[in-house]
């Protein structure tokens, strides 16, 4: 008993007494067989499986270049109040890739963050940063309002009342000759600290940022 | 554990157990109508001799339901038959859908709906089907709880349950875009942005979804795709799965149905 026992141990399948063994092998050819038609079978699936799903999750990593859009001339815009420009944020695919911004000259009394120092417009998204709907400036009341939850923020785009998780993002704004720019949106904290670009509905106050990253396929500056 | 006597085969209808009358027997008058049953059971006996499909059907059709089998026993096949209809319709639609996003989607949508003959209807049952389909998956989940159908041996039907529970809501998620006008926008800008609230996942899936960082031309062809060809699949193949194990398990009495007393079939007596 321990005798045949110990046979089947053997690692050589010379010891074994399969007929045919060569010296010194250590696979039987019936566990070569399965083992070359497991491995052909996991190659010819991979071939078309693993770049069909590299095809269908690339977007994901590819990085989009951002580009500049002219809204506007420098006198349609004042420093009381917001001006909405609509322009393209997504070519070829028509009205469908228009987004809103609502556009105003930098005012020193208001924008006393020392981020925006530098610039000569503020351009806030009209894209709700709860759930992205596009809110409204509503000018009696001096908010921005969205019609679908009722996110509510004051005139710098911070929020004020409803399910936002952060303040409005903002664009990149220049000046070209006369005429005034927007470039890539980023997005801010609730003291107005900037990120890159982050989805609706991702706060960025505390971990937010590390739980909601910044991803290679938003457009940056 | 003692062993039970063996129950008896399950009996055929009697349409079937009547042997078939013979051709061209007695008075020797076949006919036409004659003739064409024959030719009829020829080409089903031609097939069953090289499949043997007619023992799978008895397997599947011819059952023992319990006593007390009532109405909401059949709040799973109405799922799969609105499921059939979506199907149905859904293939028809497509011969006059584009995915297109600059304009395209929505005039071809337009056209099904106000130009082709019974677009409308078919469109309506497409849209309406859809809400009926999730009405009914969740009755039939319902009736499967509280009638606790959900317990051994039939956990794994439940947990496929649920997955055809979420491929159904893929479905009508991707499916809502389709029509591209204001609300299937922004429904789907909503619908996404809820996807990117998952932390650290969350935001790529958004993405996954979009193909891209915004809302671009591949959103609109991507949900078509998962909407006709990708879920579709998984659901009808899903489907077959749940309903060979319902066929393999059978249907559980409702619970408050008594068990039967049987002498012979009680332990300490036999």
């Amino acid at each position: 008993m321990s005798d045949k026992h110990a046979k089947h141990k053997s690692k050589y399948t010379a010891d074994r007494l399969i007929p045919g063994a060569f010296e010194g092998e250590t696979v039987t050819r019936r566990r070569f067989m399965t083992g070359t038609a497991h491995t052909a079978g996991a190659i010819a699936a991979g071939a078309f499986a693993l770049p069909a799903l590299g095809f269908a999750l690339g977007p994901i990593f590819k990085s989009t270049p951002h580009h500049w859009e002219t809204v506007g001339k420098e006198s349609d815009f004042n420093e009381d109040n917001y001006v909405p420009v609509t322009f393209t944020l997504t070519a070829g695919i028509g009205e469908a890739g228009k987004t809103t911004a609502y556009v105003r000259k930098f005012n020193p009394k208001i924008d006393t963050d020392p981020s925006d120092k530098d610039s000569k417009y503020i351009a806030i998204s009209s894209r709700c940063a709860h759930l992205g709907c596009p809110v409204r400036w509503v000018d009696a009341a001096e908010r921005f309002i969205c019609p679908c939850h009722g996110g509510v923020y004051d005139l710098l785009g911070k929020r004020v009342g409803g399910p936002p998780v952060r303040p409005l993002d903002r664009f990149y704004t220049r000046v070209e000759g006369e005429f005034v720019q927007l470039g890539p949106r980023f997005s801010v904290n609730s003291e107005l600290k900037r990120f890159s670009p982050r989805d609706p509905g991702e706060p960025l106050d505390g971990v937010g940022q590390y739980l909601y990253p910044s991803r290679p396929s938003a457009q940056k500056l | 554990m003692p062993k039970l006597p063996k129950l008896p085969a399950p009996p055929l209808p009697a349409a079937l157990q009547a042997p078939p009358p013979r051709p061209r027997e007695g008075n020797g008058k076949g006919g036409p109508l004659e003739d064409a049953k024959e030719a009829g059971i020829s080409v089903v006996d031609w097939v069953d001799e090289r499949t043997s499909l007619s023992g799978a059907g008895r397997w599947l059709l011819f059952r023992k339901v319990p006593k007390g089998t009532n109405w909401f026993y059949t709040l799973g096949s109405a799922t799969m038959f609105a499921f059939l209809s979506q199907a149905v319709t859904g293939v028809f639609l497509a011969m006059y859908y584009r995915p297109d996003p600059s304009g395209g989607a929505y005039e071809s949508i337009r056209h099904v709906t106000n130009e082709v003959f019974l677009g409308q209807f078919v469109r309506g049952m497409h849209k309406w089907g859809s809400s009926v389909m999730v009405i009914l998956i969740f009755l039939h989940m319902g009736r499967t709880f509280f009638f606790g159908a959900y317990k051994y041996p039939r956990e794994l039907n439940w947990v496929i349950g649920v997955v055809l529970l979420i491929l159904t809501m893929v479905m009508s998620f991707t499916g809502y875009l389709l029509p591209f006008d204001q609300r299937a926008y922004w429904a789907t800008i909503v619908g996404v942005n809820i996807n990117g609230t998952g932390p650290l996942i969350g935001p790529y899936l958004s993405d996954f979804l979009r193909g891209g960082g915004e809302f671009g031309a591949t959103t609109l062809s991507r949900f078509y795709a998962i909407h006709m060809l990708l879920i579709p699949g998984l659901l009808a193949a899903l489907i077959g799965f749940h309903l060979y194990l319902v066929a393999k398990l059978g249907t559980t009495a409702p619970p408050w149905s008594k068990a039967e007393e049987r002498p012979e079939l009680r332990e300490d007596v036999v």
